[in-house]
């Protein structure tokens, strides 16, 4: 990483009015530190120079007539590789989509380059977002940035990488049960999944489609607030997407935190939990006290429930959205004598291991005779963990825990024991399932070094108040606690 | 055992999966151990839960356009991509994607 003070929406912007430097300098700038540091960290997968050189131009035009500037001008950022971009290879790491040329923005992605950002290139992730290691992509694990012989988390490890070691001042990531928000924690940068149905997904390859989300990850909370203002709302191409509007997310999070009831439920804090975690996480709720809030104990009951609920829906929902890799209309084709054959031989050579090891279980829990002992039941069990938000949010006016029970583990560590790894999703996949958002944000490190993060979960749609208890949190210290 | 291995390839077929003999094994053995967690939710009375079927409730009004704002009228719209989309197959003929035969006399 640079000496320098790291870039950030407002010090690009400053910098470009200045005429300290203009966009293509800056991605020129950017280019340059992913030609030194990507061989190591794995963290993209595809550059798209020309269309960020295009869109730099674009920029630089602006501030030579003196244009008004858009929101994310001349701003270095990278998207996670199941994001679709038109001309620009979507992998979205799997073998089966190696030469995907999407022949459309995702509506995130254009609202960014309408918002003036600048899209250097694709982020490695797991294969179809599923994984928390970031080990499961067919092109390579991700290398943490912070110790490179640990995973960056995941799925959205590619992201998270990049802007902890500034190869992007910004990224979008997807998160489904955790996939923003783990790999911030161990990479050591924030990182929000917002409300489902906040921001559109069209565009988005589908993984699990009651859970998917599509978040930004920054290097301080203010960018952060800043993405969501961009690409946040209703988008009439996403029918899942609300119709509600979009608050002005920088001002929201301005407002101070005095007096906010932080839920601290136990649950988070049982068994499992890595000392070092606890101990960091409860320092910033003390901190969060000292700024004036309110600290109440809660218990969320059906937090054990929650990871067996998500890899039951998840992956039930996951067979279903993958069953669209056939052959036939895009990606890969391994030929066979019929069609069924065709089929089969392009799926077993296009998928890896964790792809098909869910789709087994998805298409399990959905067959015939184990449907109601498996999916209807986990279903059920999905509203009583909402309706512990619910309930926890009628005493509270945000949630705050661990976001993962450790720091970063080891490459290789975890990826030969599948429920080991799932369990480590235990303190992410509750909100996930709540549809709520949540953001994890850096408390400190522990004492090899590795950062930790802490989670902020919200109401429905209170984005803005997790962004203010998270930036107020950043302000006070507490990312370096 | 919660899954036989009969059953592991009665999914893989019905997933379209084609899996070698060693992943067959594999997934036996760690399909089982999943479920054998997931069975935790037998736990819970779910008599009176109503399964979530939405994430979000769906607003107030009895006609479509109140109760669901997010969605459109149902009027077509030009989609003028049909060339990029079967650049993109791997075996297509304008305007077919071609696959193997499917049908025998």
């Amino acid at each position: 990483m640079s000496a320098a003070a790291p870039w950030t929406v407002e010090s690009v912007r400053a910098a470009l009015l200045a005429k300290k430097i203009s966009a293509r300098e800056l991605a020129t700038e950017f280019y340059g530190r992913i030609e030194r540091r990507n061989s190591e960290l794995n963290a993209y997968l595809t550059l798209s120079p020309e269309r960020a050189y295009a869109q730099a131009d674009r920029i630089d035009l602006s501030v030579a007539r003196g244009e008004n500037l858009p929101p994310l001008a001349g701003v270095p950022m990278a998207i996670k590789d199941v994001i679709s971009t038109r001309g620009v290879r979507t992998t979205c790491a799997s073998k089966i989509l190696e030469n995907y040329v999407p022949a459309y923005d995702a509506t995130a992605v254009e609202r960014l380059e309408r918002a003036g950002a600048v899209l250097l290139g694709k982020t490695n992730c797991d294969e179809f977002a599923m994984g928390g290691s970031n080990e499961n992509s067919a092109y390579g694990p991700v290398h943490n940035p912070v110790a490179l012989d640990r995973v960056p988390g995941g799925s959205s490890g590619g992201s998270a990488a990049a802007v902890a070691a500034g190869l992007a001042v910004a990224a979008l990531g997807t998160d489904t049960g955790g996939s923003i928000r783990q790999p911030a924690s161990f990479c050591g940068v924030p990182g929000l999944m917002p409300t489902y149905g906040r921001v559109s997904r069209y565009g988005l390859v589908a993984f699990a489609s009651s859970l998917d989300k599509i978040g930004p990850l920054a290097e301080n909370v203010a960018d952060a607030a800043a993405i969501m203002s961009v690409i946040a709302g209703h988008d009439e191409n996403d029918s899942t997407s609300a119709a509600i509007a979009v608050p002005d997310y920088a001002s929201e999070t301005r407002r101070p935190v005095q007096g906010l009831r932080i839920g601290v439920p136990e649950d988070y804090f049982a068994e499992g939990i890595d000392a070092e975690v606890k101990e960091k996480v409860e320092s910033g709720i003390e901190l969060l006290e000292r700024l004036g809030c309110k600290r109440i104990p809660l218990h969320m009951p059906h937090t054990d429930f929650a990871t067996a609920v998500y890899y039951v829906l998840a992956t039930a929902e996951a067979s279903s959205n993958l069953a669209r890799y056939d052959g036939v209309r895009y990606g890969l084709r391994v030929p066979g004598a019929t069609l069924t054959e065709m089929y089969r031989n392009t799926r077993e050579s296009g998928f890896g291991a964790e792809v098909k090891r869910r789709i087994m279980l998805g298409t399990y829990v959905l067959s015939s005779g184990y449907y109601d002992a498996y999916y209807l039941r986990a279903q059920s069990v999905r509203t009583l963990v909402a309706r512990d938000f619910a309930g926890a949010f009628k005493k509270a006016d945000v949630i705050v825990t661990p976001t993962a029970p450790t720091a970063a583990f080891g490459l290789g560590e975890k990826i030969a024991d599948p429920l080991q790894m799932y369990l480590a999703d235990i303190y992410t996949v509750t909100g996930s399932l709540a549809g709520v958002p949540g953001i994890s944000v850096p408390c400190g490190k522990n004492r090899t070094g590795l950062p930790i993060g802490m989670q902020i979960f919200g109401p429905h749609f209170a984005e803005g108040r997790v962004l203010q208890v998270a930036r107020a949190f950043e302000e006070a210290g507490g990312f370096g606690l | 055992m919660k899954i036989s291995r009969e059953e592991v390839l009665r999914i893989a077929e019905l997933a379209h999966l084609g899996l070698s003999p060693e992943e067959v094994d594999m997934y036996c053995g760690q399909l089982d151990g999943i479920l054998g967690y997931i069975d935790k939710l037998k736990e819970i009375d779910i008599s009176n839960v109503e399964p979530m079927a939405q994430v979000l409730h769906a607003g107030a009004g009895s006609d479509v356009k109140d109760s669901h704002p997010e969605l459109r009228d149902d009027t077509l719209l030009p989609c003028d991509i049909a060339d990029a989309v079967l650049a993109a197959a791997p075996d297509a003929e304008k305007p077919f994607f071609r696959v193997p035969k499917v049908i025998t006399r």
